[in-house]
C-alpha cells in the first residue's frame, strides 16, 4: 500500500489548520486591545439578532439584488462545506467517496452541491460584473483603491476557481460518472474531456480534487488578511451588536463620577482621592487610539466587509464631504493590525510608535462631517456601529484637546451660560407665551 | 393666533398645590427660535382644545444637553442632565411630551442611567393618543384635505428610536394625499442639522445635505413638506427657499396641521 498521499494530506490539513488556528490567536489578541464593555444584557435579544441577521440574512436582503445573489452564494458556501467532511475522510484513510456507500442519499446531496456550486459561480460572475464592468458607485469611493480593491476581486477568483475544480472534479471522476446519480451538473462537462485517455483523466481528476482541498485550506487562511473575515465575524458581531434604540448613546461612566462630585455639597473637593481611586480613573476621555475604543468596536473593524452600504447612505457622504462611514472602519482595522504587528515585534509589548488612528488615519475634518443621523448604522448588514467611533473621536477632541470647531464652543458656552445653544437669556425661556 | 394660550408652569401649578398629568418639554428651539416658536405655540393650542392637564417649566427649563453630548462634551450633557434630572424629579414629574426628537431621544434614552426615569412621548404619539381617547376631535373635512403632502422622517424620531406610524396616522387623519419620498422611514436622508451641525457650517462638499434632502422632498410634487421636528423644519424650509419654491411649497410641523386644520 502507498501512504504517501495520505501523509501528505495529513501534513497539509494540519498546517493548513494550524496556521488558521495561529491568525484566530492573533485575531482575538487583537481585537482584545480594545477596553472592556459589558455586553451580559439581553441575551434572548441578542441571540434573535444573530439568527435574523447573521444566519437570516435579514438585512442582506433589503438591496434585493446583490443579497439575494448574496443569499445564493452564502447557502452555497455553507452545504457545499458539508462535502469537505468527506474530502477529509478521503483524504486521510485513502477511502473513495466514502458517503457514496449510500448511493441514493448520496446522489441527492452531490446533485444539491452541483446544482449550488453553479449558481454560485454564475452569482460571483455578476458580482465580478457589477464591481469592475457596471462599476456600482460604491465599489469606487476614494478608500476602495489599492489593498481593498484587489482584496474584492481575488476573493471572487478564489471562489471561482473553487467552485470550478469542484464541477470539474466531478466530471473526470469516471466511477462516479458511471453512478450516474448526483451528476446533474458534471454530466454536461464530462464530454469536454472525453476525447482523452482514461490516465489523463484521472490525472486531472486528481489534479482537481487536489487544488480543491489545497484551495479551501489556502482560503481559509487567507481571510486573516482580507475583508472576507465577515463569514466568521458577522456571527458574533451580531450578537455583540447594539440592542439599545439606535438614538441611544452610552453615558461615559468617569464623567458621571466627576459630575456627581462636582454637584454633591458634601463632597469636600481639596480632600485627597481615598486609596486606590487614582487608578479608576481613565487614562482619557474619548478616543484617539484604537485601544481606547471598545473590543465590540474592534470586532466591528474586522467584520466589515467594505460592502459600502452604510457610506451609500451617509449625507455627508452622499454631498461630497470627505467622512465615509466604510473608511471609519477600515481606518480602524489598519490602524489595529498596525499596533498589532508593532507588539509582534516588540516581544509582546506596544512601543510608542508616533502614531494614533486620530490624524494618522481619520482627520477631525471627517469627525466634524457627521450628523449622527444613524443611516450607517440602520444599513450595515453585519450590525456594525461606526457613529460610535465617531462620537468617542469627538469626545477625545472636545475633552482632551478642547479642539471643537470654533462655532461648536460657542455653542457650548452658551449651554454653560445659559442653558441653551444659541445666546439668548435664560430668563426669556417663556417669552414665547405672550409673542 | 389671537387667542389667549394657557400655559401653566410647574412652579404656579406647585403653587396652587396641583400636579399636572404632563410635562409639555419645549426644548431650547421651540423656546427662542421664532419659526420653532409658532411649533410650540400651535402645540399648546392643541392641548388647550382638548383640556389637557399640562405644564412647562419656563425659565427653569434648560437645554437636555443632546447636542453638548453629540459634539462630544459628556461634560457639558452630564452637567446639563444631572441639573433638569434634580428640577424633573423634585416636580415629580412622571409624563412629558415634547415636540423635539432631540429633546425626546434624550430624556427617553439618556437620562435614566442618570437617574431620570419618565414615560416621555413625542407630540405626535400624543396627539394621536389624545385623537383615540375622543379627547381631540379635529373634524372630517380640514382646509388640507386632498393636499399632497409628504413627511420627512425625523431622524432621532424614526431611526433612533423606531417612531414612523404616529405621525403618519395623524396625516391621515387630516384626509390629505400622503405621498413618500424614495428615502423614508428608516431609509430617510437626514436634514443635515443632527449632531451638532445645526450650530456650524459644513463641512466642504459639493452640496449641503438640507438642499439634497429637499429636492427628495420636491420630487413628490408636494403642496406641503411636513416635519416633526424644529430643527428639521429650518433645515427643509431653507432647502425650499434654495430651491425657489416657498411660493408653491409650505414646510409645516404636523402640530401646526393639526392645530390650524379648521382655520
Amino acid at each position: 500500500m502507498n501512504y504517501i498521499p495520505n501523509i501528505l494530506f495529513a501534513l497539509l490539513l494540519i498546517a493548513g489548520l494550524g496556521f488558521f488556528a495561529r491568525n484566530v490567536k492573533k485575531l482575538i489578541r487583537n481585537i482584545k486591545l480594545g477596553q472592556d464593555v459589558d455586553v451580559s444584557d439581553n441575551k434572548s435579544q441578542r441571540w434573535k439578532n444573530m439568527a435574523m441577521i447573521a444566519l437570516g440574512q435579514s438585512k442582506m436582503v433589503k438591496r434585493p439584488i446583490s443579497g439575494f445573489l448574496h443569499v445564493i452564494v452564502y447557502v452555497g458556501f455553507v452545504i457545499i462545506n458539508i462535502e469537505l467532511l468527506e474530502i477529509v475522510i478521503d483524504g486521510l484513510t485513502g477511502s473513495w467517496r466514502i458517503f457514496s456507500y449510500y448511493q441514493e442519499l448520496y446522489g441527492i446531496l452531490i446533485g444539491t452541491f452541483e446544482v449550488l456550486a453553479l449558481l454560485v459561480f454564475v452569482s460571483v460572475v455578476i458580482f465580478w460584473i457589477r464591481r469592475n464592468i457596471i462599476k456600482i458607485q460604491r465599489f469606487w469611493k476614494s478608500e476602495m483603491t489599492s489593498w481593498p480593491k484587489n482584496d474584492a476581486n481575488y476573493i471572487l477568483y478564489f471562489e471561482m476557481v473553487l467552485m470550478s475544480l469542484f464541477l470539474v472534479m466531478n466530471a473526470t471522476d469516471i466511477h462516479f460518472q458511471l453512478m450516474n446519480s448526483g451528476n446533474v451538473v458534471s454530466q454536461f462537462i464530462a464530454p469536454w474531456f472525453s476525447g482523452l485517455p482514461e490516465t489523463t483523466i484521472h490525472i486531472i481528476e486528481r489534479t482537481a480534487w487536489w487544488l480543491h482541498i489545497i484551495g479551501i485550506l489556502v482560503f481559509l487562511n487567507y481571510l486573516y488578511f482580507s475583508k472576507h473575515l465577515h463569514i466568521l465575524l458577522a456571527f458574533p458581531n451580531t450578537y455583540y451588536g447594539k440592542v439599545k434604540p439606535k438614538g441611544q448613546l452610552n453615558n461615559l461612566e468617569a464623567v458621571t463620577k466627576e459630575v456627581k462630585m462636582m454637584m454633591d455639597p458634601n463632597i469636600d473637593p481639596f480632600a485627597a482621592p481615598p486609596e486606590g481611586t487614582e487608578a479608576e480613573m481613565p487614562a482619557k476621555f474619548g478616543a484617539s487610539d484604537v485601544q481606547d475604543l471598545s473590543w465590540v468596536q474592534l470586532l466591528n473593524a474586522y467584520t466589515c466587509t467594505e460592502c459600502g452600504r452604510c457610506t451609500s447612505e451617509c449625507p455627508a457622504n452622499l454631498t461630497g464631504k470627505k467622512l465615509s462611514p466604510r473608511k471609519i472602519m477600515m481606518d480602524t482595522r489598519d490602524r489595529l493590525e498596525e499596533v498589532g504587528k508593532n507588539i509582534d515585534a516588540n516581544k509582546g509589548e506596544f512601543k510608542d510608535d508616533g502614531k494614533q488612528l486620530l490624524g494618522d488615519y481619520i482627520t477631525a475634518e471627517e469627525l466634524w462631517a457627521c450628523t449622527t443621523c444613524n443611516a450607517c448604522v440602520e444599513a450595515c448588514p453585519v450590525s456594525i456601529d461606526p457613529l460610535s467611533i465617531i462620537i468617542e473621536m469627538r469626545r477625545y477632541l472636545v475633552m482632551e484637546q478642547s479642539a471643537a470647531p470654533v462655532e461648536l464652543n460657542n455653542m457650548m458656552t452658551n449651554i454653560e451660560n445659559n442653558g441653551a445653544p444659541w445666546p439668548y437669556n435664560q430668563m426669556d425661556r417663556l417669552n414665547w407665551k405672550d409673542e | 393666533m389671537s387667542e389667549q394660550l394657557k400655559v401653566p408652569t410647574m412652579a404656579q401649578c406647585m403653587a396652587e398645590g396641583r400636579q399636572p398629568e404632563i410635562l409639555f418639554w419645549v426644548g431650547a428651539a421651540g423656546s427662542y427660535d421664532d419659526r420653532a416658536k409658532k411649533i410650540t405655540k400651535a402645540f399648546v393650542k392643541i392641548l388647550n382644545k382638548a383640556n389637557v392637564d399640562f405644564a412647562v417649566l419656563g425659565t427653569e427649563e434648560s437645554s437636555t444637553g443632546d447636542v453638548a453630548k453629540r459634539a462630544g462634551n459628556e461634560f457639558l450633557f452630564q452637567m446639563q442632565a444631572v441639573t433638569n434630572i434634580e428640577v424633573l424629579n423634585a416636580y415629580e414629574v412622571k409624563r412629558i411630551v415634547t415636540a423635539c426628537p432631540h429633546s425626546y431621544n434624550t430624556l427617553k434614552n439618556e437620562y435614566p442611567e442618570l437617574g431620570g426615569n419618565y414615560q416621555v412621548q413625542h407630540h405626535t404619539e400624543f396627539i394621536n393618543e389624545l385623537i383615540n381617547a375622543g379627547k381631540l376631535n379635529i373634524g372630517k373635512v380640514s382646509q388640507f384635505s386632498g393636499k399632497r403632502i409628504t413627511f420627512h422622517d425625523p431622524c432621532y424620531l424614526g431611526r433612533a428610536n423606531d417612531v414612523y406610524e404616529a405621525p403618519r396616522q395623524l396625516l391621515k387623519t387630516l384626509g390629505v394625499e400622503l405621498v413618500e419620498m424614495k428615502r423614508s422611514r428608516n431609509s430617510a436622508l437626514c436634514c443635515g442639522a443632527g449632531g451638532a451641525q445645526m450650530f456650524k457650517e459644513p463641512e466642504k462638499g459639493d452640496k449641503d445635505i438640507n438642499v439634497l434632502r429637499t429636492e427628495d422632498a420636491l420630487e413628490t410634487k408636494p403642496n406641503i413638506i411636513a416635519t416633526g421636528c424644529p430643527y428639521c423644519n429650518t433645515m427643509m424650509t431653507d432647502g425650499v427657499k434654495a430651491k425657489d419654491k416657498e411660493d408653491s411649497v409650505q414646510v409645516l410641523d404636523i402640530a401646526e396641521l393639526i392645530a390650524n386644520s379648521q382655520e
